[in-house]
Formats: structure tokens, C-alpha cells, sequence
């Protein structure tokens, strides 16, 4: 994203505040022009124009303004908006935030150039979602189906292992799709621990050669991230739309990107909504995550996974609720899980994949599915209550069926959800399922009809009288 | 034509300054692509715009052009069966243009140029016409007539008109006055249609769903909210009355939401039956689709032209029913344009006039009389859903709209973490039309409609007092007639309040399937409470009266008639009882 210095110099800055930087007796500017400034000592750092008046350009400085004084930095106006330069050579390659390579193999000659911003897709031109991704988790395949096309985050908590979970999805789903399939992944605000691990992971697993990654690191500038998941989501839009590619998309931490949102937001003093975000956040954010899905009679799809940590595991917290309210379900991992030792510790009951019908079924997954998510469901959230009202009122006063769900609801924790690193089919998980309803008598099983339990259910315990 | 030039742009909203003349809520194009907006403020020279189209690329200096107009829907034969924008461009011409992502500068005519309607006229040559008087129809769709209006400001006698095919931009009448009348008419959708009389509301809107039409039901013409955290049902609920309610026409305004759910509607609703007409749903419908990754300003507006376009309907004496998902995308549209006016903020930094619009939106809401000489009747009904963050009803959008609407349906997160749906909080949740519809229940569906619909919300009260106890002690230590009402509440609320929204039965059920279910419940409630001491507690448990109630959703619409009156005598104590004893 380099911009060449044709332009004119501006040395016209009135004022510096954090991000922003104030100018002068500019013309001819563009609203969210890219920018390049270039301090006294000659350092780079690009930026956009975020409001243009007759006498007044606010720029925001994407690496930071440290570093930039009013009389010795020039400022470079490119004529035109942010763009970023694709190529299918970018297949394989790190980059950083602002979309520079950071694996040291130099520039990638850009096929064509994409304003980063994108469009929005027409709603008569979409597909609506269909095909079912396999993600080798029985607690996404089985009880929260993925689905080609949909934007399905994951709602962590401090702590929480969820890019262990989205690197497993990663390799999981590449590997499924015969290496058809490629990950984007977008890192906001990470660690470089996490940094490291990413990258071994994506090496390792054989993944990297069909994946691209930006990454933004934790001590990276954090104005740098408001750029990091559209430079992804333009990725992902060209290998899908232009090359007819499915892509899967990883946004983490999307609350870091927030942040940034919120602290350039503050600069501006505008008016601060919900815990100082800014009160354009709900359709800032959407416009990141609307850029999932599929065109009508196109090849390709853009899939997104966005990881959303939730502060203080609070669900109500203004980015994960305008997150959940925009994507299309969400995941949401379990401190409680978690504590016990259970990988990866999804928590189903409040967890939702909303496209789920469209992916399931005969022909798809398997006919009893539907009834099977729903009865498993059903069951563990009874057990759920069961083991609530006997922690208040003890065990003694127990029924045999509350016994029976009990039992169920221990091992669909232990074993269901419980499954490590190794990836079941989906028949392997509603297998599972079934086995696991055994544990209840027959009469308890109201959610799935009598076909299915008679075909589905493991003969020993369907011939036990109930 | 003023035209003047761009002063500042932040976002959405850009100033221009030379624009002598220029009123508020006028249209103007902006910047060399001439990008649609609209006037929302006039300070001395300087004039503030909300842009319907992204603003990224514009330059200070631009031209801003207007021909001191505002924003006007276009109305006429052509509109159902469309999916438009907010503005109103028509999202398939937009597609043809600009391919599968919309490119800015896009423009297209609301209402098809070329295609011809056939028009008949029901007035004669040398009749006197006013405004709102009908001249004659086109028939629009297999089920729908549309009615040829005479618009605002026009009225004389008529000179000549015939019947023929027609463009919606041809005469089809002329007036002594020298007026024409065309098909294609124009609207500021900011100002409400007027009508010659707001009327009371006697007529449910019927819905097929039994928590609205038994329990807290809308009329045709009333208003209702559907606040509810996310995920809860908000845009299933909308899209259920979409498909199944016995409005006329539908309008259906997808604000500032996700673009899946629209393309959900594109794909069902033509291959969904109405269930009065047996048309596809499709072409009683208008879809507005401004999602939430459209321009924002775009989305501000959409509401407006959602409802104009339903009282243009409505004028010509059909019941129309709007279903806006979500309002609080509206709202959020209003303050951030606020916020780049700079204006000063109120609650939560929306502005200061929220709750006037939102009033002044429901209130657009109605049963009328409509002008007209023939006196006809027509309505349109509000269902807006709230999306407060966090699931807190006690933010300002829900608030403002509760003082409003008319009926309250509730969303409740952890029904819908327990997976019972529709979502819907029996013990919160109101309507303040029952008094109003009690007659027209008891009339036509039965007289013991009201007393059972009461009964079954009694059992539900009693069971969340019962609850609470039963966290205390444990459920063992209530008596029969309590253990027996917590077994018939669950009933109620299983086999009668939950209703499965993709079951190709459930989703829709018949009032009168509605009333009978009711009756079976209470029938076999009164069954039980004559067994209770007779029979050990747990034999009244292994009746068969119970897995037959959570069955009876599943019954055929159309088996109704046939099935119930039997089932019902059959859990009526009599029988049920001898098979117990024998
Ligand atoms: N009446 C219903 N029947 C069955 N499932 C429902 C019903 N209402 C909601 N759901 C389930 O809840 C999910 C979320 O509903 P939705 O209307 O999209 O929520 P909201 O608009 O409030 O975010 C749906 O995808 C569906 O799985
Ligand atoms: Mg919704």
C-alpha cells in the first residue's frame, strides 16, 4: 500500500491529538483520501482524511502521531481513497496492518487495486446460504451447524482458548475442502505470543500455503487496526468474487478493532455513546461483517469468523451485543467448561447458528438431524436446571428421569463436547448423539419421532423397557 | 435549478454554501457524481445534507444542485411484488447497472417506464371529481385492484376518460380545469396522506399465531412493538405476520439489518401461498431493503418511504400491515446524523426530537375513513421491532415507542435460551385492543372466546407464583390441585404458546383451530381436576390426554372441523374417566 510522493508537500499541520492531525489552507481534498506524512527525520506513516472543510482537514494517522511535529512534517494528499493491491501471489504471505509484507519476501505485484472500504452487496443478488462446512467440532457440526457464507463469531472470555478453537476450524476446514478452501486471517491488537503461535500453527499444519494473514500486533499502532479487517474482507472478496474461491475469514480480536474505533472517536470529541464507543459503531461494525456471503449463480464465498472478546465475560457489553445483533448466531465459549477441563469449552445452550436449517438435513447432513440438535438440546438444558435445582434443594428428592438426564447431561459435557483436537465427521458426532440419548428412557425423547429413534438408536438401550 | 457548492463533508453529512433559496428537506445532488441527498438543515448561508450514498471521494468545492423539491415516492400500479432501496431505487435496475455491488451514482425509476396497465374507469365524462375520489382501477395483481386516486389539488369535472392500456406517465383522465390525472402519482414521504377521519378499530389483524391472536392481539390499524435482545425472534416473529396475516398488503422494511434476511424473503415469498387469496405472498408484498451495511442516511429514510407507499394503499380502502425490522436502526440512523450536526444530544446521545419522531411515525398508524365521496374504509397497521442494547427495555427507543404503540410483545432472552418460540413474555406483554375486539371474537369465533382466552392466562399467572415456591420446597410438598396446574400450565405453554415458526403446519394456525385448542386444554384440565382424589396423582399423569394435547398443533389446518369437536369429547370426563377406572 505504498503511495508514490507525486504530490504536493503540505506543511500546513495547526494541531496534533492523539491520531488526529489538524491542517490548513489545503485544497482540493478528498473525503477519506489516503495520506502519507513524513516527519523531520523522514519516517512514513500513512493516513485517511476522516473530514474535509473549506479551511480544515482532519487526518487520522493510521502507525500513531508519535513521532510527528507541526512545522516538520509534510503531508502528502494521493488524489485518491484507500486502495489495497491484490494478487493471487498473496496466497501464502504475512502482512501487517496496513497491509505491508512482514514475512521479508518484498512487495506482492498487485493484479488489480480495490478500494478497501468495499460496496455493499445488493440484497436481490445474493444467495441465501445453503452448504454445510464441516468444521470437525460436534458441538458447532451437530448443535450449531456453519454454514458457506455465513458470519458466525466467536464470543470469548479473557483467557479463553479461542484462537486455538479458530486455528483447528482453520486447518480443519481447508483440509476438508481438499485444500479448495483458504483462510484469510486478520489479527488485531494480538500478542506476539499469539503472533507465534498463529504462525507455527499455519506452517505446521500445511495451512499457511493457502492462507493470507495481516496481522496487527499488540504493540503495533492501534489506529493501524481500524484498517486490518477490511484489508482482510477486500482479500477475501477478490479470491471469492474474482477467482470464484471459497474463503474463510478469522477476525481476531474484533473488540481490539473497537477500541481503536472508540479512541479515534474520542480524539474527535464526539459524542460518546455506551461505555465511550462511539454511536456509529453498530453501522461501522456492519459493514465490516455484511461482507460475508454468496453471489447468485457466482462460484466462491466469503465465510466469516470473527472472535469477539467479551470484557469481564459480560454478553451485554457493547461490542459483543452489536456484534451478536449483526452476525448471524454466535459461539460462545464457557468459563465454566473451561475451569473443568473441558475442550473446547462451547457452551450450546446460549450458542445459536441462525443459518443452520439451510445447511442441514437429508442430502446435506442427515434427515434426523434437526430433531437430534433439538433433543439433545432440549435434554441438556434440562440437565442444566436439574443440577441448578439440586444444588439449592439436594439430590434426595430426585426421580429416576432426572436421574437418567443427569447421566446424560454428564457425559454429553465429558464426552460431546469434550472432543480435544480430533476432528469427527459429522455422522461421527450425530452417532455420538444418539448414543449419549440412550441414557434417557425412550418416553423422555419428545423431540425426535419414532422413525429416527428407531433407526438412530443404539439397539441395546432401545430394547430396554422404559 | 440553485446550485452551490460543498462546504465540508464528515460521513454522511455534508454543508454546501450558495444555496440561496434552498428549504429544508429538499433534494439535492451532490459532488460531480451527483450523489442523492437530502436538506436537513439551514443555517444562514450554510446548508447541512444527509447523503443517501457513501461520501468517500468527494472534494470541498464540488457542485450541489436542486431543483427545490423534496424527496417524493412515486406511487402507482407497479409497486407490489418490488424490492426497493430507502430512496427508492428499485434494487433489481440498480443490480442491471452496477452489477452485484451497488456503485454509487446508481438511478432508476421507482415505477416500471414502458409496461402498460389496462385501465377501467368507474367515473363518466361530465362527473365532478375531488381529491381522493376514484376514477377507475387497474388490476395490479390477480387479487389486487388497484385504484386510480385523484391526487392532491386536483378536482373539476371530468372531460374525458377511457378505458384502454396505459404508461403510469399517461394521461388517463382530463379535468375541465385543463388537470390530468396520471397512474403515477407523487408524494413528500415525510408528510402522513390525509384521510377524512381517523376511525376505532373493531377488525384483529389476524395473525396465525396464537400468542397475538389469542392473547394480545393488534387491529387492523393498531400499532405494536417487538423489542427483544438479539436472537430472541425478532425478525422471525416479523416475518411470520408478513407471510401469514390477513392484511391486504404487506409492506415489509428491512432497516438497517442484515442482508441475508432479505434475500430469505426474496427467496420464500414468491413460493409461499397466501393463505386468503392463494396468490404468491410476492405479490401483495413491498419489500424496502436498506441493510444495515447500506448508506445510513438511506436507512433514516426508508421508514418514511415504507409508509407512505402502505397509506397510498391504505387510501384505496385496503388493510395494510408494516412490519419495520428494526426501528432502533432508524433511531440509531437519527443520531448519528445528529451527532455530525452537532447538535445537542439527549438520552444516550440520541437527539432531543426522538420521541416526537417515533410518535409521529406510529401515528401514521390507523383505521380511516378515507377522502374520498365513497366514504371507504381503510388501515394500516405498525408492527416495529426494537432492538435495545443489551436487551434493556429501559433505553430510550423502547420506551418512547411503548408509550405509542398499542400493543407490547416482548421478547424474552431466556425463553429463547430454553428454545421456546415465539419468544413472546406472557406475563409482560399486553395489548390494549382487547376491549375493543372482544365483540368481534365473541361473534365470530365464539362466545366463550374471551372467558377461556382469560382462563388460560389465569393458570399461567398461578404458575408463576407456584414457581417460585416450588424453588423453595421443592415441588413435592404442593398439593394435588397445584401439581396438577403446573402440569396444565406447561401444557399451555408447550402445546399452545410455542409455535414453530418452520413447521409447515404449526407456522400458520386457523383462528377457529386456535379456539378449539383452547377448549381441548381447559377440557381436559376440568377432566383431571375430577380425577384428582379419585386416582393416585401419578395414574392422572399416565392419562393419555397429555401427549394427545402436544400433538394437536401438528393436526392439519384443514382437518380442523373434523378432528376437534371429536378430540374434544373424547378429554372431556366421561369417556377419559372410564378408561381410567376400567
Ligand atoms: N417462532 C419461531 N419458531 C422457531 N424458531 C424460532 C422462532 N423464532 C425465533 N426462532 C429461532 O431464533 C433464531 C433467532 O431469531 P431472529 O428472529 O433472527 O432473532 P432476532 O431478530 O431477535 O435477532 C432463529 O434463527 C430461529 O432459530
Ligand atoms: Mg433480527
Amino acid at each position: 500500500m505504498s503511495t508514490p510522493l507525486y504530490a504536493k508537500a503540505h506543511r500546513t499541520i495547526t494541531e496534533i491529538k492523539g491520531p488526529l492531525v489538524f491542517l490548513q489552507n489545503v485544497s482540493d481534498v478528498r473525503y477519506g483520501e489516503r495520506v502519507t506524512l513524513v516527519d523531520s527525520a523522514g519516517h512514513r506513516k500513512s493516513g485517511q482524511v476522516l473530514e474535509v472543510g473549506e479551511d480544515l482537514v482532519v487526518v487520522q494517522v493510521f502507525e500513531g502521531s508519535d513521532g510527528l511535529d507541526k512545522k516538520g512534517t509534510a503531508v502528502f494528499f494521493s488524489g485518491d481513497v484507500v486502495k489495497l493491491g491484490l494478487s493471487e501471489d498473496m496466497l501464502g504471505r504475512v502482512f501487517d496492518g496496513s497491509g505491508n509484507p512482514r514475512d521479508g519476501l518484498g512487495d506482492v505485484l498487485p493484479e488489480t487495486e480495490r478500494p478497501i472500504t468495499g460496496s455493499p452487496l445488493n440484497p436481490v443478488c445474493r444467495q441465501q446460504p445453503f452448504e454445510f462446512i464441516e468444521t470437525g467440532i460436534s458441538a458447532i457440526d451437530l448443535m450449531n451447524t456453519l454454514v458457506k457464507g455465513q458470519k458466525l463469531p466467536i464470543f470469548t472470555g479473557a483467557g479463553l482458548p479461542a484462537n486455538r478453537v479458530a486455528v483447528q476450524i482453520a486447518r480443519q476446514v481447508i483440509r476438508q475442502s481438499k485444500e479448495e478452501l483458504i483462510v484469510v486471517f486478520a489479527g488485531m491488537g494480538i500478542t506476539s505470543r499469539e503472533y507465534s503461535y498463529f504462525y507455527k500453527e499455519f506452517q505446521d499444519s500445511g495451512a499457511l500455503a493457502n492462507s493470507v494473514l495481516f496481522l496487527n500486533l499488540a504493540d503495533d499502532p492501534t489506529i493501524e487496526r481500524i484498517l486490518t479487517p477490511r484489508l482482510a474482507l477486500t482479500t477475501a472478496e477478490y479470491f471469492a468474487f474474482d477467482k470464484g474461491r471459497d474463503v474463510l475469514v478469522i477476525l481476531t480480536d474484533m473488540l481490539n478493532y473497537a477500541n481503536a474505533l472508540r479512541e479515534i472517536s474520542s480524539a474527535r470529541e464526539e459524542i460518546p455513546g455506551r461505555r465511550g464507543y462511539p454511536g456509529y459503531l453498530y453501522t461501522d461494525l456492519a459493514t465490516n461483517y455484511e461482507r460475508a456471503g454468496i453471489i447468485k449463480g457466482q462460484k466462491g464465498s466469503v465465510t466469516q469468523l470473527p472472535i469477539v472478546t467479551m470484557p469481564n465475560d459480560d454478553i451485554t457489553h457493547p461490542v459483543i451485543d452489536l456484534t451478536g445483533y449483526i452476525t448471524e448466531g454466535q459461539i460462545i465459549l464457557s468459563r465454566d467448561l473451561d475451569r473443568r477441563g473441558i475442550y473446547p469449552p462451547i457452551n450450546p445452550l446460549p450458542s445459536l447458528s441462525r443459518l443452520m436449517n439451510l445447511g442441514i438435513g437429508k442430502g446435506k447432513t442427515r434427515e434426523d438431524h434437526r430433531q437430534l440438535q433439538d433433543q439433545l438440546y432440549a435434554l441438556y438444558a434440562q440437565g442444566k436446571e436439574i443440577e441448578k435445582l439440586t444444588a439449592i434443594i439436594g439430590s434426595a428428592g430426585l426421580g429416576t428421569t432426572e436421574r437418567q438426564i443427569l447421566r446424560f447431561t454428564e457425559r454429553f459435557e465429558r464426552e460431546f463436547i469434550n472432543q480435544g483436537e480430533q476432528p469427527r465427521t459429522i455422522q461421527e458426532s450425530l452417532n455420538l448423539g444418539w448414543e449419549l440419548l440412550s441414557e434417557v428412557s425412550r418416553s423422555e425423547l419428545r423431540r425426535v419421532e419414532d422413525k429416527y429413534i428407531d433407526q438412530y438408536l443404539p439397539k441395546k438401550a432401545a430394547a430396554a423397557p422404559s | 435549478m440553485i446550485i452551490g457548492k460543498i462546504s465540508r463533508i464528515s460521513g454522511p453529512v455534508v454543508n454546501a454554501r450558495g444555496m440561496e433559496g434552498i428549504k429544508i428537506r429538499d433534494l439535492v445532488r451532490v459532488g460531480e457524481l451527483g450523489l442523492v441527498g437530502e436538506v436537513i438543515e439551514v443555517k444562514g448561508d450554510q446548508i447541512s445534507i444527509q447523503v443517501y450514498e457513501e461520501t468517500d471521494g468527494l472534494r470541498v468545492g464540488e457542485p450541489v444542485k436542486s431543483d427545490g423539491k423534496p424527496f417524493l415516492a412515486e406511487l402507482g400500479p407497479g409497486l407490489l411484488g418490488m424490492i426497493y432501496d430507502g430512496i427508492q431505487r428499485p434494487l433489481e435496475v440498480i443490480r442491471d447497472q452496477t452489477g452485484a455491488f451497488i456503485a454509487r451514482g446508481a438511478s432508476g425509476d421507482p415505477l416500471h417506464r414502458g409496461k402498460r396497465w389496462h385501465f377501467v374507469p368507474t367515473v363518466k365524462v361530465g362527473e365532478p371529481v375531488a381529491h381522493g375520489d376514484v376514477i377507475g382501477w387497474v388490476q395490479e395483481t390477480p387479487a389486487i385492484r388497484h385504484k386510480i386516486l385523484v391526487p392532491e389539488g386536483v378536482a373539476g369535472k371530468i372531460v374525458k376518460i377511457k378505458e384502454g392500456d396505459y404508461t403510469v406517465e399517461e394521461p388517463v383522465a382530463e379535468l375541465d380545469t385543463g388537470q390530468k390525472i396520471f397512474m403515477k402519482q407523487l408524494w413528500p414521504i415525510r408528510r402522513p396522506r390525509p384521510i377524512a377521519q381517523k376511525i376505532t378499530a373493531g377488525v384483529p389483524l389476524i395473525t396465525g399465531q396464537r400468542i397475538f391472536d389469542v392473547f394480545f392481539p393488534v387491529t387492523k390499524g393498531g400499532s405494536a412493538i417487538v423489542p427483544g435482545p438479539f436472537g430472541s425472534g425478532k425478525t422471525v416473529t416479523q416475518q411470520a405476520l408478513a407471510k401469514w396475516s390477513d392484511a391486504d398488503i404487506v409492506v415489509y422494511i428491512g432497516c438497517g439489518e442484515r442482508g441475508n434476511e432479505m434475500t430469505e424473503v426474496l427467496t420464500e415469498f414468491p413460493h409461499l401461498e397466501d393463505p386468503r387469496t392463494g396468490q404468491p405472498l410476492m405479490n401483495r408484498t413491498v419489500l424496502i431493503a436498506n441493510t444495515s451495511n447500506m448508506p445510513v442516511a438511506a436507512r433514516e429514510t426508508s421508514i418514511y418511504t415504507g409508509i407512505t407507499i402502505a397509506e397510498y394503499y391504505r387510501d384505496m380502502g385496503y388493510d395494510v400491515a408494516l412490519m419495520a425490522d428494526s426501528t432502533s436502526r432508524w433511531a440509531e440512523a437519527l443520531r448519528e446524523i445528529s451527532g455530525r450536526l452537532e447538535e445537542m444530544p439527549g438520552e444516550e446521545g440520541y437527539p432531543p426530537y426522538l420521541a416526537s419522531r417515533i410518535a409521529e411515525f406510529y401515528e401514521r398508524a390507523g383505521r380511516v375513513i378515507c377522502l374520498g365521496s365513497d366514504k371507504r374504509q381503510g388501515s394500516v397497521t405498525v408492527i416495529g421491532a426494537v432492538s435495545p442494547p443489551g436487551g434493556d427495555f429501559s433505553e430510550p427507543v423502547t420506551q418512547n415507542s411503548l408509550r405509542i404503540a398499542g400493543a407490547f410483545w416482548g421478547l424474552d432472552a431466556r425463553l429463547a435460551y430454553s428454545r421456546h418460540f415465539p419468544a413472546i413474555n406472557w406475563l409482560t406483554s399486553y395489548s390494549l385492543y382487547l376491549d375493543a375486539l372482544q365483540d368481534w371474537y365473541k361473534r365470530e369465533i365464539g362466545p366463550d372466546f374471551i372467558q377461556m382466552r382469560q382462563e388460560l392466562l389465569e393458570i399461567l399467572q398461578k404458575e408463576d407464583e407456584l414457581k417460585k415456591i416450588v424453588q423453595l420446597v421443592g415441588r413435592e410438598s404442593l398439593s394435588e390441585p397445584d401439581k396438577l396446574l403446573l402440569d396444565i400450565a406447561r401444557t399451555v405453554r408447550d402445546d399452545f404458546l410455542r409455535q414453530n415458526a418452520f413447521h409447515e403446519v404449526d407456522a400458520y394456525c386457523p383462528l377457529k383451530k386456535q379456539y378449539y385448542m383452547m377448549q381441548a386444554i381447559l377440557a381436559f384440565y376440568k377432566t383431571c381436576q375430577g380425577l384428582l382424589g379419585k386416582i393416585p396423582y401419578e395414574e392422572i399423569l399416565k392419562l393419555p390426554g397429555w401427549e394427545q394435547l402436544s400433538k394437536m398443533r401438528y393436526v392439519p389446518n384443514d382437518q380442523t372441523e373434523s378432528y376437534f369437536p371429536g378430540f374434544i369429547r373424547e378429554l372431556s370426563a366421561a369417556s377419559m374417566t372410564k378408561e381410567v377406572v376400567a
